[in-house]
Protein backbone atom coordinates (compact mmCIF):
# COMPACT_ATOMS: atom_id res chain seq x y z
CA UNK A 1 0.00 0.00 0.00
CA UNK A 2 1.38 3.43 -0.93
CA UNK A 3 1.52 6.22 1.62
CA UNK A 4 -1.19 8.15 -0.29
CA UNK A 5 -3.50 5.15 -0.31
CA UNK A 6 -2.95 4.62 3.40
CA UNK A 7 -3.66 8.29 4.06
CA UNK A 8 -6.82 8.16 1.95
CA UNK A 9 -7.89 5.02 3.79
CA UNK A 10 -7.39 6.73 7.14
CA UNK A 11 -9.38 9.75 6.01
CA UNK A 12 -12.21 7.53 4.77
CA UNK A 13 -12.22 5.65 8.09
CA UNK A 14 -12.36 8.95 9.96
CA UNK A 15 -15.29 10.12 7.83
CA UNK A 16 -17.29 6.97 8.42
CA UNK A 17 -16.52 7.04 12.14
CA UNK A 18 -18.14 10.50 12.24
CA UNK A 19 -21.54 10.62 13.95
CA UNK A 20 -23.18 11.96 10.79
CA UNK A 21 -22.11 11.33 7.22
CA UNK A 22 -24.17 12.74 4.35
CA UNK A 23 -23.35 11.82 0.77
CA UNK A 24 -25.10 13.04 -2.36
CA UNK A 25 -28.22 13.88 -0.36
CA UNK A 26 -30.97 15.06 -2.69
CA UNK A 27 -34.67 15.69 -2.22
CA UNK A 28 -37.03 16.53 -5.02
CA UNK A 29 -40.70 17.38 -4.52
CA UNK A 30 -42.11 16.96 -8.00
CA UNK A 31 -40.19 19.35 -10.20
CA UNK A 32 -38.74 21.31 -7.27
CA UNK A 33 -35.32 20.30 -5.96
CA UNK A 34 -35.35 21.24 -2.29
CA UNK A 35 -31.98 19.72 -1.44
CA UNK A 36 -29.36 19.16 -4.10
CA UNK A 37 -26.47 16.70 -3.71
CA UNK A 38 -25.31 17.63 -0.23
CA UNK A 39 -22.05 16.17 1.03
CA UNK A 40 -20.93 16.80 4.57
CA UNK A 41 -20.05 15.04 7.77
CA UNK A 42 -20.20 16.13 11.39
CA UNK A 43 -17.26 15.44 13.67
CA UNK A 44 -17.94 14.02 17.10
CA UNK A 45 -18.47 16.79 19.63
CA UNK A 46 -18.78 19.52 17.00
CA UNK A 47 -21.51 22.12 16.80
CA UNK A 48 -22.46 22.85 13.22
CA UNK A 49 -24.99 25.41 12.01
CA UNK A 50 -27.07 25.04 8.89
CA UNK A 51 -27.70 28.55 7.61
CA UNK A 52 -29.79 29.71 4.74
CA UNK A 53 -32.74 31.84 3.75
CA UNK A 54 -36.33 30.64 3.67
CA UNK A 55 -36.63 27.63 1.37
CA UNK A 56 -32.87 27.01 1.33
CA UNK A 57 -33.41 23.39 2.40
CA UNK A 58 -32.42 23.51 6.09
CA UNK A 59 -35.55 21.93 7.55
CA UNK A 60 -35.76 19.36 4.76
CA UNK A 61 -32.14 18.38 5.43
CA UNK A 62 -32.78 17.99 9.16
CA UNK A 63 -35.97 16.03 8.45
CA UNK A 64 -33.97 13.63 6.25
CA UNK A 65 -31.39 13.21 9.00
CA UNK A 66 -34.22 12.32 11.37
CA UNK A 67 -35.89 9.93 8.92
CA UNK A 68 -39.06 12.04 8.64
CA UNK A 69 -38.43 12.56 4.92
CA UNK A 70 -37.03 9.93 2.58
CA UNK A 71 -34.27 11.24 0.28
CA UNK A 72 -34.76 11.07 -3.48
CA UNK A 73 -31.08 10.16 -3.77
CA UNK A 74 -28.02 9.91 -1.58
CA UNK A 75 -27.47 8.50 1.85
CA UNK A 76 -27.54 9.66 5.48
CA UNK A 77 -25.52 7.60 7.95
CA UNK A 78 -25.92 8.36 11.66
CA UNK A 79 -23.53 6.48 13.95
CA UNK A 80 -22.85 4.17 11.02
CA UNK A 81 -26.53 3.29 10.41
CA UNK A 82 -28.23 4.14 7.15
CA UNK A 83 -31.16 6.23 8.40
CA UNK A 84 -33.46 5.19 5.56
CA UNK A 85 -33.05 1.50 6.51
CA UNK A 86 -31.98 1.21 10.14
CA UNK A 87 -33.12 4.36 11.90
CA UNK A 88 -34.39 2.41 14.91
CA UNK A 89 -30.91 1.09 15.68
CA UNK A 90 -29.75 4.63 16.52
CA UNK A 91 -32.98 6.51 17.37
CA UNK A 92 -32.28 6.23 21.09
CA UNK A 93 -28.95 8.07 20.66
CA UNK A 94 -30.40 11.15 18.99
CA UNK A 95 -33.12 13.69 19.66
CA UNK A 96 -34.67 16.79 18.19
CA UNK A 97 -36.32 20.05 19.11
CA UNK A 98 -38.20 22.45 16.92
CA UNK A 99 -40.83 25.14 17.39
CA UNK A 100 -42.76 23.35 14.63
CA UNK A 101 -43.51 20.34 16.82
CA UNK A 102 -45.21 20.45 20.19
CA UNK A 103 -45.87 18.27 23.16
CA UNK A 104 -49.50 17.37 23.98
CA UNK A 105 -51.03 20.50 25.46
CA UNK A 106 -53.40 18.88 27.96
CA UNK A 107 -50.75 16.78 29.63
CA UNK A 108 -48.66 18.30 32.37
CA UNK A 109 -44.99 18.84 31.71
CA UNK A 110 -44.11 15.98 34.03
CA UNK A 111 -46.57 13.62 32.30
CA UNK A 112 -45.17 14.49 28.88
CA UNK A 113 -41.63 13.86 30.05
CA UNK A 114 -42.66 10.54 31.63
CA UNK A 115 -44.18 9.41 28.33
CA UNK A 116 -41.02 10.28 26.41
CA UNK A 117 -38.84 8.68 29.08
CA UNK A 118 -40.78 5.47 28.38
CA UNK A 119 -40.42 5.83 24.62
CA UNK A 120 -36.66 6.38 24.89
CA UNK A 121 -36.25 3.52 27.39
CA UNK A 122 -34.98 5.52 30.36
CA UNK A 123 -34.95 3.25 33.40
CA UNK A 124 -34.41 6.00 35.99
CA UNK A 125 -37.12 8.21 34.50
CA UNK A 126 -38.10 10.20 37.59
CA UNK A 127 -34.55 10.95 38.67
CA UNK A 128 -33.59 11.91 35.14
CA UNK A 129 -36.62 14.18 34.73
CA UNK A 130 -35.83 15.91 38.02
CA UNK A 131 -32.25 16.39 36.91
CA UNK A 132 -33.15 17.82 33.49
CA UNK A 133 -35.87 19.95 35.07
CA UNK A 134 -33.31 21.41 37.46
CA UNK A 135 -30.89 22.02 34.64
CA UNK A 136 -33.53 23.84 32.58
CA UNK A 137 -35.14 25.50 35.59
CA UNK A 138 -38.57 24.08 34.86
CA UNK A 139 -39.26 22.44 38.25
CA UNK A 140 -42.09 24.90 39.05
CA UNK A 141 -43.69 24.01 35.70
CA UNK A 142 -43.67 20.23 36.09
CA UNK A 143 -47.28 19.98 37.30
CA UNK A 144 -48.70 22.57 34.94
CA UNK A 145 -50.46 21.68 31.67
CA UNK A 146 -48.06 22.18 28.78
CA UNK A 147 -50.66 24.20 26.88
CA UNK A 148 -50.74 26.85 29.62
CA UNK A 149 -47.06 27.72 29.31
CA UNK A 150 -45.58 30.79 27.65
CA UNK A 151 -43.50 30.44 24.46
CA UNK A 152 -40.26 30.64 26.42
CA UNK A 153 -41.41 28.05 28.92
CA UNK A 154 -42.54 25.75 26.11
CA UNK A 155 -39.13 26.06 24.49
CA UNK A 156 -37.42 25.02 27.70
CA UNK A 157 -39.84 22.10 28.11
CA UNK A 158 -39.22 21.05 24.49
CA UNK A 159 -35.51 21.22 25.18
CA UNK A 160 -36.01 19.09 28.31
CA UNK A 161 -37.69 16.46 26.15
CA UNK A 162 -34.82 16.67 23.66
CA UNK A 163 -32.20 16.26 26.38
CA UNK A 164 -34.03 13.54 28.30
CA UNK A 165 -32.10 10.66 26.72
CA UNK A 166 -28.81 12.65 26.81
CA UNK A 167 -28.53 12.35 23.02
CA UNK A 168 -25.12 12.02 21.43
CA UNK A 169 -26.58 13.78 18.41
CA UNK A 170 -28.93 16.69 18.99
CA UNK A 171 -30.72 18.34 16.08
CA UNK A 172 -32.24 21.74 16.71
CA UNK A 173 -34.43 23.62 14.26
CA UNK A 174 -34.68 27.32 15.14
CA UNK A 175 -34.09 26.67 18.86
CA UNK A 176 -34.64 30.30 19.89
CA UNK A 177 -37.36 31.32 17.45
CA UNK A 178 -39.90 33.71 19.01
CA UNK A 179 -38.03 34.00 22.31
CA UNK A 180 -37.16 37.23 24.06
CA UNK A 181 -33.41 38.05 24.09
CA UNK A 182 -32.95 37.03 27.72
CA UNK A 183 -34.57 33.62 27.31
CA UNK A 184 -32.88 33.09 23.95
CA UNK A 185 -29.50 33.79 25.49
CA UNK A 186 -30.24 31.44 28.35
CA UNK A 187 -31.29 28.68 25.94
CA UNK A 188 -28.07 29.14 23.92
CA UNK A 189 -25.96 28.83 27.03
CA UNK A 190 -27.83 25.71 28.08
CA UNK A 191 -27.29 24.14 24.67
CA UNK A 192 -23.62 25.06 24.72
CA UNK A 193 -23.23 23.76 28.27
CA UNK A 194 -24.87 20.47 27.33
CA UNK A 195 -22.66 19.99 24.27
CA UNK A 196 -19.43 20.64 26.14
CA UNK A 197 -20.45 18.59 29.16
CA UNK A 198 -21.59 15.53 27.19
CA UNK A 199 -19.34 15.85 24.15
CA UNK A 200 -22.51 15.73 22.06
CA UNK A 201 -22.66 16.57 18.37
CA UNK A 202 -25.09 19.37 17.52
CA UNK A 203 -26.63 20.41 14.24
CA UNK A 204 -28.55 23.66 14.46
CA UNK A 205 -30.71 25.18 11.73
CA UNK A 206 -31.12 28.88 12.37
CA UNK A 207 -31.78 32.29 10.93
CA UNK A 208 -30.20 33.96 13.92
CA UNK A 209 -26.66 34.92 12.95
CA UNK A 210 -25.47 36.01 16.37
CA UNK A 211 -26.69 32.71 17.73
CA UNK A 212 -24.69 30.85 15.12
CA UNK A 213 -21.56 32.92 15.78
CA UNK A 214 -21.79 32.13 19.46
CA UNK A 215 -22.64 28.46 19.22
CA UNK A 216 -21.19 26.97 16.06
CA UNK A 217 -17.69 25.70 15.33
CA UNK A 218 -18.64 25.47 11.72
CA UNK A 219 -21.24 26.91 9.36
CA UNK A 220 -22.80 25.19 6.37
CA UNK A 221 -24.45 27.85 4.22
CA UNK A 222 -27.24 26.62 1.99
CA UNK A 223 -28.79 28.37 -0.95
CA UNK A 224 -31.43 26.78 -3.18
CA UNK A 225 -30.68 23.42 -1.63
CA UNK A 226 -26.94 23.51 -2.31
CA UNK A 227 -23.98 24.02 -0.02
CA UNK A 228 -22.49 27.42 -0.85
CA UNK A 229 -20.02 27.63 2.01
CA UNK A 230 -18.72 25.23 4.65
CA UNK A 231 -16.29 27.02 6.97
CA UNK A 232 -15.78 28.23 10.52
CA UNK A 233 -17.69 31.43 11.28
CA UNK A 234 -14.40 33.37 11.61
CA UNK A 235 -13.08 32.04 8.29
CA UNK A 236 -16.30 33.00 6.53
CA UNK A 237 -16.27 36.51 7.95
CA UNK A 238 -12.65 36.90 6.90
CA UNK A 239 -13.21 35.44 3.43
CA UNK A 240 -16.04 37.87 2.71
CA UNK A 241 -14.21 40.78 4.31
CA UNK A 242 -17.17 41.46 6.57
CA UNK A 243 -17.57 42.17 10.25
CA UNK A 244 -20.43 39.87 11.12
CA UNK A 245 -21.89 36.62 9.93
CA UNK A 246 -25.12 38.44 9.18
CA UNK A 247 -23.30 40.54 6.55
CA UNK A 248 -21.88 37.35 5.06
CA UNK A 249 -25.35 35.81 5.01
CA UNK A 250 -26.75 38.86 3.21
CA UNK A 251 -23.93 38.66 0.66
CA UNK A 252 -24.66 35.03 -0.02
CA UNK A 253 -28.44 35.31 -0.33
CA UNK A 254 -27.99 38.35 -2.62
CA UNK A 255 -25.70 36.37 -4.88
CA UNK A 256 -22.34 37.92 -3.93
CA UNK A 257 -19.48 35.50 -3.39
CA UNK A 258 -16.25 35.87 -1.45
CA UNK A 259 -13.25 37.09 -3.47
CA UNK A 260 -11.44 33.79 -2.92
CA UNK A 261 -14.57 31.65 -3.43
CA UNK A 262 -13.29 30.03 -6.62
CA UNK A 263 -9.87 29.29 -5.08
CA UNK A 264 -11.39 27.70 -2.00
CA UNK A 265 -13.86 25.69 -4.03
CA UNK A 266 -11.00 24.39 -6.18
CA UNK A 267 -8.90 23.53 -3.11
CA UNK A 268 -11.82 21.61 -1.59
CA UNK A 269 -12.54 19.79 -4.83
CA UNK A 270 -8.93 18.70 -5.15
CA UNK B 1 -33.28 33.73 34.71
CA UNK B 2 -29.83 32.92 36.03
CA UNK B 3 -27.12 33.40 33.46
CA UNK B 4 -25.65 29.92 33.77
CA UNK B 5 -27.78 26.83 34.28
CA UNK B 6 -26.54 24.27 36.80
CA UNK B 7 -24.77 21.19 35.48
CA UNK B 8 -27.00 18.14 35.42
CA UNK B 9 -26.17 15.36 37.84
CA UNK B 10 -28.21 12.30 36.88
CA UNK B 11 -27.47 10.54 33.60
CA UNK B 12 -30.20 8.49 31.95
CA UNK B 13 -29.92 4.73 32.32
CA UNK B 14 -30.89 3.64 28.83
CA UNK B 15 -32.49 0.22 28.45
CA UNK B 16 -31.83 -1.84 25.30
CA UNK B 17 -34.04 -0.43 22.51
CA UNK B 18 -34.53 -3.76 20.73
CA UNK B 19 -36.64 -6.79 21.67
CA UNK B 20 -40.08 -7.64 22.98
CA UNK B 21 -39.56 -5.93 26.33
CA UNK B 22 -38.48 -2.69 24.69
CA UNK B 23 -41.49 -2.88 22.40
CA UNK B 24 -43.88 -3.50 25.31
CA UNK B 25 -42.31 -0.60 27.20
CA UNK B 26 -42.92 1.81 24.33
CA UNK B 27 -46.52 0.61 23.91
CA UNK B 28 -47.03 1.09 27.67
CA UNK B 29 -45.58 4.60 27.41
CA UNK B 30 -48.14 5.51 24.75
CA UNK B 31 -50.97 3.97 26.77
CA UNK B 32 -49.81 6.05 29.70
CA UNK B 33 -50.08 9.12 27.48
CA UNK B 34 -53.66 8.21 26.47
CA UNK B 35 -54.68 7.58 30.09
CA UNK B 36 -53.21 10.93 31.14
CA UNK B 37 -55.20 12.57 28.38
CA UNK B 38 -58.49 10.94 29.38
CA UNK B 39 -57.89 11.76 33.05
CA UNK B 40 -57.15 15.37 32.18
CA UNK B 41 -60.78 16.08 31.34
CA UNK B 42 -63.92 14.77 33.02
CA UNK B 43 -65.87 16.00 29.97
CA UNK B 44 -64.06 13.42 27.86
CA UNK B 45 -65.09 10.62 30.21
CA UNK B 46 -68.71 11.77 30.25
CA UNK B 47 -68.66 12.03 26.47
CA UNK B 48 -67.63 8.38 26.18
CA UNK B 49 -70.88 7.37 27.88
CA UNK B 50 -73.17 10.18 26.74
CA UNK B 51 -73.71 9.33 23.05
CA UNK B 52 -74.05 5.55 23.40
CA UNK B 53 -76.48 6.17 26.25
CA UNK B 54 -78.63 8.52 24.15
CA UNK B 55 -78.59 6.04 21.26
CA UNK B 56 -79.58 3.21 23.53
CA UNK B 57 -82.45 5.23 25.04
CA UNK B 58 -83.82 6.27 21.64
CA UNK B 59 -83.75 2.82 20.14
CA UNK B 60 -84.85 1.18 23.36
CA UNK B 61 -88.04 3.25 23.47
CA UNK B 62 -88.67 2.53 19.79
CA UNK B 63 -88.23 -1.16 20.54
CA UNK B 64 -90.74 -0.93 23.37
CA UNK B 65 -93.22 0.81 21.13
CA UNK B 66 -92.84 -1.76 18.33
CA UNK B 67 -93.14 -4.60 20.80
CA UNK B 68 -96.58 -3.29 21.71
CA UNK B 69 -97.69 -3.66 18.08
CA UNK B 70 -98.48 -6.87 16.19
CA UNK B 71 -95.22 -6.86 14.22
CA UNK B 72 -93.67 -10.29 14.99
CA UNK B 73 -90.18 -9.22 13.88
CA UNK B 74 -90.16 -6.21 16.16
CA UNK B 75 -91.28 -8.37 19.05
CA UNK B 76 -87.95 -10.22 18.80
CA UNK B 77 -86.10 -9.92 22.06
CA UNK B 78 -84.24 -6.65 21.88
CA UNK B 79 -83.11 -6.91 18.27
CA UNK B 80 -82.93 -3.17 17.87
CA UNK B 81 -81.20 -2.52 21.17
CA UNK B 82 -78.79 -5.35 20.41
CA UNK B 83 -78.10 -3.84 17.00
CA UNK B 84 -77.53 -0.41 18.52
CA UNK B 85 -75.16 -1.72 21.16
CA UNK B 86 -73.20 -3.85 18.68
CA UNK B 87 -73.01 -1.03 16.13
CA UNK B 88 -71.80 1.24 18.89
CA UNK B 89 -69.06 -1.25 19.70
CA UNK B 90 -67.82 -0.96 16.11
CA UNK B 91 -68.30 2.78 15.88
CA UNK B 92 -66.87 3.67 19.30
CA UNK B 93 -63.90 1.36 18.88
CA UNK B 94 -63.16 2.97 15.51
CA UNK B 95 -63.61 6.39 17.07
CA UNK B 96 -61.27 5.48 19.92
CA UNK B 97 -58.58 4.36 17.49
CA UNK B 98 -58.95 7.24 15.11
CA UNK B 99 -59.50 10.15 17.50
CA UNK B 100 -56.54 9.05 19.60
CA UNK B 101 -54.38 9.07 16.50
CA UNK B 102 -55.70 12.40 15.24
CA UNK B 103 -55.10 13.90 18.68
CA UNK B 104 -51.36 13.51 18.02
CA UNK B 105 -51.81 15.58 14.87
CA UNK B 106 -53.92 18.24 16.58
CA UNK B 107 -51.30 18.59 19.29
CA UNK B 108 -48.46 18.59 16.69
CA UNK B 109 -46.85 15.75 18.61
CA UNK B 110 -46.60 13.24 15.75
CA UNK B 111 -43.18 14.53 14.64
CA UNK B 112 -41.82 13.90 18.13
CA UNK B 113 -43.27 10.39 18.13
CA UNK B 114 -42.01 9.50 14.68
CA UNK B 115 -38.42 10.48 15.44
CA UNK B 116 -38.42 8.55 18.72
CA UNK B 117 -37.54 4.82 18.88
CA UNK B 118 -41.29 4.05 18.56
CA UNK B 119 -42.01 1.71 15.62
CA UNK B 120 -45.14 2.13 13.49
CA UNK B 121 -46.49 -1.29 14.52
CA UNK B 122 -46.08 -0.30 18.18
CA UNK B 123 -48.08 2.87 17.58
CA UNK B 124 -50.78 0.76 15.93
CA UNK B 125 -50.80 -1.79 18.78
CA UNK B 126 -51.10 0.99 21.36
CA UNK B 127 -54.04 2.47 19.45
CA UNK B 128 -55.71 -0.97 19.25
CA UNK B 129 -55.33 -1.66 22.97
CA UNK B 130 -56.50 1.84 23.83
CA UNK B 131 -59.56 1.55 21.62
CA UNK B 132 -60.67 -1.48 23.69
CA UNK B 133 -59.93 0.26 26.99
CA UNK B 134 -61.79 3.37 25.89
CA UNK B 135 -64.69 1.28 24.59
CA UNK B 136 -65.02 -0.49 27.92
CA UNK B 137 -65.29 2.83 29.77
CA UNK B 138 -68.19 3.83 27.53
CA UNK B 139 -70.01 0.58 26.84
CA UNK B 140 -70.11 -1.16 30.21
CA UNK B 141 -72.24 1.55 31.91
CA UNK B 142 -74.53 1.74 28.87
CA UNK B 143 -75.02 -2.03 28.72
CA UNK B 144 -75.89 -1.93 32.43
CA UNK B 145 -78.34 0.91 31.80
CA UNK B 146 -80.00 -1.12 29.00
CA UNK B 147 -80.50 -3.93 31.47
CA UNK B 148 -82.06 -1.75 34.16
CA UNK B 149 -84.20 0.42 31.86
CA UNK B 150 -85.34 -2.01 29.16
CA UNK B 151 -84.61 -5.35 30.79
CA UNK B 152 -82.27 -6.10 27.88
CA UNK B 153 -79.35 -8.23 28.97
CA UNK B 154 -76.53 -8.07 26.45
CA UNK B 155 -75.15 -11.20 28.08
CA UNK B 156 -78.17 -13.08 26.70
CA UNK B 157 -76.09 -13.30 23.57
CA UNK B 158 -73.96 -15.66 25.68
CA UNK B 159 -70.38 -16.48 24.86
CA UNK B 160 -71.04 -15.36 21.34
CA UNK B 161 -71.17 -11.81 22.61
CA UNK B 162 -67.42 -11.97 23.22
CA UNK B 163 -66.92 -13.33 19.69
CA UNK B 164 -69.14 -10.65 18.12
CA UNK B 165 -67.38 -8.03 20.18
CA UNK B 166 -63.98 -9.22 18.95
CA UNK B 167 -65.13 -9.34 15.31
CA UNK B 168 -66.51 -5.80 15.41
CA UNK B 169 -63.42 -4.46 17.13
CA UNK B 170 -61.22 -6.06 14.46
CA UNK B 171 -63.29 -4.35 11.76
CA UNK B 172 -63.00 -1.02 13.56
CA UNK B 173 -59.20 -1.36 13.61
CA UNK B 174 -59.09 -1.96 9.85
CA UNK B 175 -61.10 1.21 9.30
CA UNK B 176 -59.01 3.11 11.84
CA UNK B 177 -55.77 2.10 10.12
CA UNK B 178 -56.98 3.33 6.74
CA UNK B 179 -58.30 6.58 8.23
CA UNK B 180 -55.01 7.17 10.09
CA UNK B 181 -53.02 6.49 6.92
CA UNK B 182 -55.17 8.94 4.97
CA UNK B 183 -54.54 11.58 7.64
CA UNK B 184 -50.79 10.98 7.53
CA UNK B 185 -50.70 11.32 3.81
CA UNK B 186 -53.18 14.16 3.29
CA UNK B 187 -53.06 15.96 6.66
CA UNK B 188 -55.91 17.45 8.64
CA UNK B 189 -57.59 18.57 5.40
CA UNK B 190 -58.79 14.98 4.97
CA UNK B 191 -60.30 14.88 8.44
CA UNK B 192 -63.96 14.90 7.33
CA UNK B 193 -63.40 11.98 4.99
CA UNK B 194 -61.60 9.99 7.65
CA UNK B 195 -64.36 10.66 10.22
CA UNK B 196 -67.07 9.40 7.92
CA UNK B 197 -65.35 6.16 6.91
CA UNK B 198 -67.17 4.01 9.49
CA UNK B 199 -70.56 5.30 8.32
CA UNK B 200 -69.89 3.78 4.92
CA UNK B 201 -70.64 0.44 6.59
CA UNK B 202 -73.92 1.49 8.19
CA UNK B 203 -76.25 0.93 5.21
CA UNK B 204 -74.33 -2.05 3.88
CA UNK B 205 -73.63 -4.07 7.02
CA UNK B 206 -77.34 -4.71 7.71
CA UNK B 207 -77.19 -3.28 11.20
CA UNK B 208 -80.91 -2.63 11.69
CA UNK B 209 -82.43 -4.89 9.04
CA UNK B 210 -81.79 -8.39 7.70
CA UNK B 211 -79.62 -9.08 4.68
CA UNK B 212 -82.72 -10.02 2.69
CA UNK B 213 -83.87 -6.39 2.88
CA UNK B 214 -81.14 -5.39 0.43
CA UNK B 215 -81.39 -5.75 -3.36
CA UNK B 216 -79.87 -9.02 -4.58
CA UNK B 217 -76.78 -7.45 -6.12
CA UNK B 218 -76.06 -5.40 -2.99
CA UNK B 219 -76.27 -8.51 -0.84
CA UNK B 220 -72.97 -9.70 -2.37
CA UNK B 221 -71.34 -6.45 -1.33
CA UNK B 222 -72.82 -6.74 2.16
CA UNK B 223 -71.59 -10.31 2.52
CA UNK B 224 -68.05 -9.14 1.78
CA UNK B 225 -68.18 -7.05 4.98
CA UNK B 226 -67.42 -8.73 8.31
CA UNK B 227 -70.06 -6.80 10.34
CA UNK B 228 -72.87 -8.13 8.13
CA UNK B 229 -72.12 -11.62 9.41
CA UNK B 230 -72.03 -10.37 12.99
CA UNK B 231 -75.42 -8.64 12.75
CA UNK B 232 -76.97 -11.59 10.93
CA UNK B 233 -75.56 -13.86 13.66
CA UNK B 234 -77.00 -11.64 16.37
CA UNK B 235 -80.46 -11.74 14.80
CA UNK B 236 -80.27 -15.51 14.45
CA UNK B 237 -79.51 -15.84 18.15
CA UNK B 238 -82.13 -13.36 19.36
CA UNK B 239 -84.95 -14.30 16.97
CA UNK B 240 -84.35 -18.01 16.33
CA UNK B 241 -82.43 -18.88 19.51
CA UNK B 242 -79.71 -20.70 17.60
CA UNK B 243 -76.20 -19.86 16.49
CA UNK B 244 -74.93 -20.22 12.95
CA UNK B 245 -71.16 -20.87 13.16
CA UNK B 246 -70.65 -20.02 9.50
CA UNK B 247 -71.42 -16.36 10.34
CA UNK B 248 -68.54 -16.38 12.76
CA UNK B 249 -66.06 -18.01 10.37
CA UNK B 250 -66.94 -15.63 7.56
CA UNK B 251 -66.54 -12.64 9.86
CA UNK B 252 -63.22 -13.94 11.14
CA UNK B 253 -61.78 -14.69 7.69
CA UNK B 254 -62.89 -11.36 6.26
CA UNK B 255 -61.54 -9.49 9.29
CA UNK B 256 -58.15 -11.16 8.96
CA UNK B 257 -58.07 -10.09 5.31
CA UNK B 258 -59.20 -6.50 5.94
CA UNK B 259 -56.86 -6.07 8.90
CA UNK B 260 -53.91 -7.13 6.76
CA UNK B 261 -55.09 -4.76 4.02
CA UNK B 262 -55.62 -1.95 6.57
CA UNK B 263 -52.12 -2.32 8.00
CA UNK B 264 -50.57 -2.52 4.52
CA UNK B 265 -52.45 0.64 3.47
CA UNK B 266 -51.34 2.44 6.66
CA UNK B 267 -47.68 1.51 6.09
CA UNK B 268 -47.91 2.45 2.42
CA UNK B 269 -49.45 5.85 3.17
CA UNK B 270 -46.87 6.46 5.93
CA UNK B 271 -44.15 5.63 3.42
CA UNK B 272 -45.72 8.00 0.87
CA UNK B 273 -45.88 10.70 3.56
CA UNK B 274 -42.12 10.25 4.15
CA UNK B 275 -41.58 10.57 0.41
CA UNK B 276 -43.54 13.76 -0.12
CA UNK B 277 -42.63 15.46 3.16
CA UNK B 278 -46.17 15.66 4.50
CA UNK B 279 -45.01 14.51 7.96
CA UNK B 280 -43.52 17.98 8.34
CA UNK B 281 -46.72 19.71 7.29
CA UNK B 282 -49.41 17.93 9.19
CA UNK B 283 -51.72 20.89 9.23
CA UNK B 284 -54.62 21.84 7.01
Amino acid sequence: MTRDAAQNGNEAAAVYAAPVVVRGLTKRFGSVTAVDRLDFSLDAGSTVALLGGNGAGKTTTIAMLLGLIRPSAGVVCVFGADIARSRYAVAQRMNFQSPYVDLPQRLTVSQNLMVYAGLYGIANARARIESVAAQLQIEPLLNRPTGKLSAGQKTRVGLAKALLNAPELLLLDEPTASLDPDTADWVRQTIKGYASERGATLLIASHNMSEVERLADRVILLDKGRIIEDETPAALIAAYGRETLEDVFLDVVRGRTAPDFADRAQRKAS
Amino acid sequence: MSARPPIETVSPELLPPIGAHASARRIAALLRRYIYLLRSSSVRIVELIYWPFLQMLTWGFLQQFLASTDNPYAKGAGVLIGAVLLWDILFRSNLGFFTTFIEEMWSRNLGNLLISPLRPHELVMALCIWSIMRLSVGMIPVALAAFFIFDFNLLDLGLWLAVFFAMLVLTSWSLGLIAAGVMLRYGLGAEELAWSLAFLLLPLACVYYPLSALPDWLQYVALALPPTHVFEGMRTILLEHRFDASDLWWAFGLNAFYLAVGYAVFRWLLSRARDNGSLLQLGE
